[in-house]
């Protein structure tokens, strides 16, 4: 039983990746059509998960709301992965000089700033949307990645096989992608599960405050936002969005705690 | 009665046998030696005393101590002994210590777990013991923290920590293999005199049958979990019984055929007062650097043909001066030449090619996700025309035949191979691109005695089919005095003494040098041949 974590997360993840994928085709009612006269049903046979006060389906914005979650999320942790890493690459390959120096520093900064206020702060200057949602939540997602990716590289570059590499005349940065970033690679997989529902909640929130996706696209925070006023006589509004968050962020914090056990041979306890 | 009693000891683990029925007794007093090469069981019968096994393992037989059964004995019991009547030197003083305790809590740390005695009380107690182990408090304050000794030092604290309540049984699992020939002399010299005064008994492991012979009262010959052979040491050594403990001893004492050199005319590498500082870390922020004088204006040449031994302890400069010598790392003076062209770190490729390196760690010098051929072909980066298809093919399996492997290993990878098979893979992997000078940097020193003479076997092999020149860096002198012609010492970044191999070691000139020798732990001399089954 030693990968329960990356079954039972994996299994969430998927419920919440197959939804978003099937509300392409498909939801069981259309998520922009109101429908005043059945507002605030309880779950029923008919509308799965009962309806919001304009009477829209909570299902069907569920899926919806997952597929803009997870597309601000991934493509929120890419722009982190894909400017982190060579930062971080590039910054372990000239330990000590002044690139380095530059790449961390830069990282301390950017991190020295709440992410959730810089994050508001950059979409009410350049207006709400989803869009500049996942350019904020990316921006506090490249340090995370470089500091990572630096921390992992330094200690490979002192083994021998780097300098073996060396000796065959490979450059710094050639070694840094045949030699370092696949021996780093597992690291970028689990870290890159636990920002994905960090990106989810940061979304989550964003929408909360009114900054994230904007109407009529639905979003898990803006349903919680919604359903603030109403929780006193119609809690199941807040407590299906509030639910499909706190899935989803399990199932992927226990995806990358799973996937680090089976991954990291070190770690890997026998519990027989 | 003896002290320590061990019978018919079976361990295994996941139920895979490990052990298989070990027997061996120490009395008060007496110094017991297990060797044995990796895989013999030898640390595992060491730590089964203690009862520090791995989970998973299960045991039968009988460890009796005065007379207590230890073997499945409770945990609680367990700890009141460790520390109490058993002792333990670990075979890493970098590691042994915790960095964030001074040396003074950590040897309290023992004696206050075991004794009703006051912080005061463990204190005196602690200095008396480092006092004992010859670090008295003047010199060496309590207050200490570990990195501020050498490694030397720190094996004595550890030893401390060990005999701090007298135990009577002390366990040694490879003490001085971490450390250099000098200190490893000086420590060998205080285990033996506290077993002395204490009276107490001493279980050595040890890869070292030169140390073993140096030390102990009697030896236990382990292999594959087996005892194969046990006795006093003196007659052990004279009448050894059997073949694997005379195999052992060969080994051992392996002497190479080195071809002779022919042609030693033309320099190929050629080193002038070569300097290499370090910046020490900045003490203030906007203080100026200062620098820590690594190589200290060394010179010598090599010749074509030529195979140059560098021998000298931790910490002498030997491997920095080896990273200059590769063009890894600039200098901040003097010149190295290879073929008449400067080295430097943006030297052409084709200069570099000439330029190969054998590292030490079997385990650390391979990148782990790669197969064998792109592993040995890695050098091929340095040929403007790099070898394809067929052509490759070809050079890898003869690189792979050269060293002794098959053509079809290229397609393994590399955790499939033991560490012997892996130092092959590594002169491969030198030898590829057809080098004109490798570097062997302490090459055989990870490996066991018969695997490190078979190594040492292909390289003198090497040099009469691939006319190969070669600087061979280690500290163990017995290597370098066989497969070397000239040998040059270092100290403190610089050379002390240059001169022919044999005659060095005959006679050597400068107190360095002498006192490196005199240190050496050496072999008895065996009457009569040694028949080594083939």
């Amino acid at each position: 039983m030693k990968s329960r974590n990356l079954i039972i997360g994996g299994l969430l993840t998927a419920i919440f990746l197959t939804e978003a994928l099937i509300s392409f085709v498909w939801t069981p009612f259309d998520v922009t059509q109101m429908n005043i006269s059945s507002k605030l049903k309880t779950p029923n046979g008919t509308n799965w998960l009962g309806t919001d006060h304009f009477g829209r389906d909570i299902f069907s914005m569920i899926m919806v709301g997952a597929r803009t979650s997870i597309a601000v999320a991934l493509v929120a942790v890419s722009i982190g992965m894909f400017i982190g890493v060579p930062l971080g690459l590039a910054a372990a390959a000239r330990q000590g000089s002044l690139l380095d120096e530059v790449i961390m520093r830069g990282n301390d900064l950017v991190f020295a700033f709440p992410s959730l206020v810089i994050a508001i702060l950059i979409t009410a200057v350049f207006g709400p949307g989803a869009v500049n949602a996942i350019i904020a939540i990316g921006i506090f997602n490249i340090p995370v990645f470089a500091r990572l990716t630096r921390g992992a590289a330094l200690p490979l570059w002192q083994r021998e096989f780097i300098m073996a590499a060396r000796v065959a005349g490979k450059g710094s940065s050639r070694i840094s992608l045949e030699h370092i970033l696949p021996n780093v690679t597992n690291l970028l997989i689990v870290q890159g599960t636990i920002q994905f529902s960090l990106g989810i909640l940061a979304e989550a929130g964003l929408s909360y405050v009114g900054l994230g996706a904007q109407p009529p696209l639905p979003s898990w925070g803006r349903m919680l936002a919604d359903a603030q006023t109403m929780v006193s006589f119609a809690p199941h509004l807040a407590l299906i969005p509030g639910g499909a968050i706190i899935l989803t962020v399990l199932g992927l914090n226990l995806m990358g705690d799973g996937l680090r056990d089976l991954l990291d041979p070190r770690i890997r306890v026998d519990r027989t | 009665m003896s002290l320590l009693s061990i019978q018919n000891l079976k361990l295994s683990i996941h139920g895979t046998p490990i052990l298989k029925g070990v027997s061996l007794d120490v009395a008060q007093g007496e110094i017991v030696a297990i060797t044995g090469e990796s895989g013999s069981g030898k640390s595992l019968t060491a730590f089964s005393v203690m009862q520090l096994l791995p989970r998973g393992t299960g045991t039968t037989g009988s460890i009796q101590l005065d007379g207590t059964e230890l073997l499945n004995a409770s945990d609680a019991a367990m700890c009141d002994l460790r520390g109490n009547d058993i002792g333990m030197v670990f075979q890493e003083p970098m590691t042994a210590l915790n960095p964030l305790m001074t040396i003074g809590d950590q040897v309290m740390e023992t004696i206050l777990l075991h004794t009703s005695a006051t912080r005061d009380e463990a204190r005196i107690k602690a200095e008396e013991t480092l006092t004992r182990v010859g670090l008295s408090p003047e010199k060496f304050k309590l207050s200490r923290f570990p990195h501020e000794l050498s490694g030397g030092q720190r094996q004595r604290v550890v030893i401390a920590m060990a005999i701090a309540l007298r135990p009577r049984l002390l366990i040694a699992d490879e003490p001085t293999t971490a450390l250099d020939v000098t200190t490893q002399a000086q420590i060998l010299d205080l285990l033996k005199d506290l077993v002395q005064d204490f009276g107490m008994g001493l279980l050595m492991i040890t890869h070292d049958l030169a140390v073993v012979s140096d030390m102990a009262d009697r030896i236990v010959v382990m292999r594959h979990g087996d005892v194969v052979e046990t006795g006093e040491t003196s007659t052990l050594f004279s009448n050894m019984q059997h073949d694997y403990t005379r195999a052992l001893f060969a080994a051992s004492s392996h002497e190479v055929d080195l071809p002779d050199n022919t042609r030693p005319d033309d320099a190929l590498l050629v080193v002038k007062d070569a300097v290499r500082d370090y910046p020490k870390p900045r003490t203030q922020l906007f203080a100026p650097r200062e620098y820590t004088r690594a190589v200290n204006g060394i010179s010598f040449t090599l010749k074509k043909g030529e195979r140059i031994g560098l021998v000298g302890e931790s910490g002498c400069g030997k491997s920095t001066l080896t990273r200059a010598i590769l063009g890894l790392e600039p200098l901040q003076g003097g010149s190295i030449t290879a073929f008449g062209e400067e080295v430097a770190p943006d030297m052409p490729a084709a200069l570099r090619a000439g330029l190969q390196v054998v590292f030490q760690d079997p385990y650390g010098s391979f990148n782990p996700r790669h197969k064998v051929a792109r592993i040995v072909t890695e050098p091929f980066h340095l040929l403007p025309d790099p070898p394809k298809g067929k052509d490759r093919q070809n050079r890898i399996s003869e690189a792979l035949i050269a060293v002794g492997l098959r053509p079809s290993d290229a397609d393994k990878y590399i955790h499939a191979f033991s560490g012997g098979q892996r130092q092959r893979i590594a002169i491969a992997r030198a030898l590829i691109i057809r080098p004109e000078l490798i570097i062997f940097d302490e090459a055989v020193s990870a490996l066991d005695v018969s695997i490190r003479a078979q190594i040492l076997d292909l390289i003198a092999a090497l040099t009469q089919s691939h006319d190969l020149s070669y600087l061979f860096i280690s500290h163990d002198l017995s290597v370098v005095r066989t497969i070397t012609d000239r040998v040059l010492v270092m100290k403190d970044g610089q050379i002390v003494e240059d001169g022919p191999t044999e005659h060095v070691f005959s006679h050597p000139k400068h107190p360095y040098t002498a006192s490196l020798i005199a240190a050496a732990p050496t072999l008895p001399d065996v009457k009569g041949p040694i028949n080594v089954p083939t």
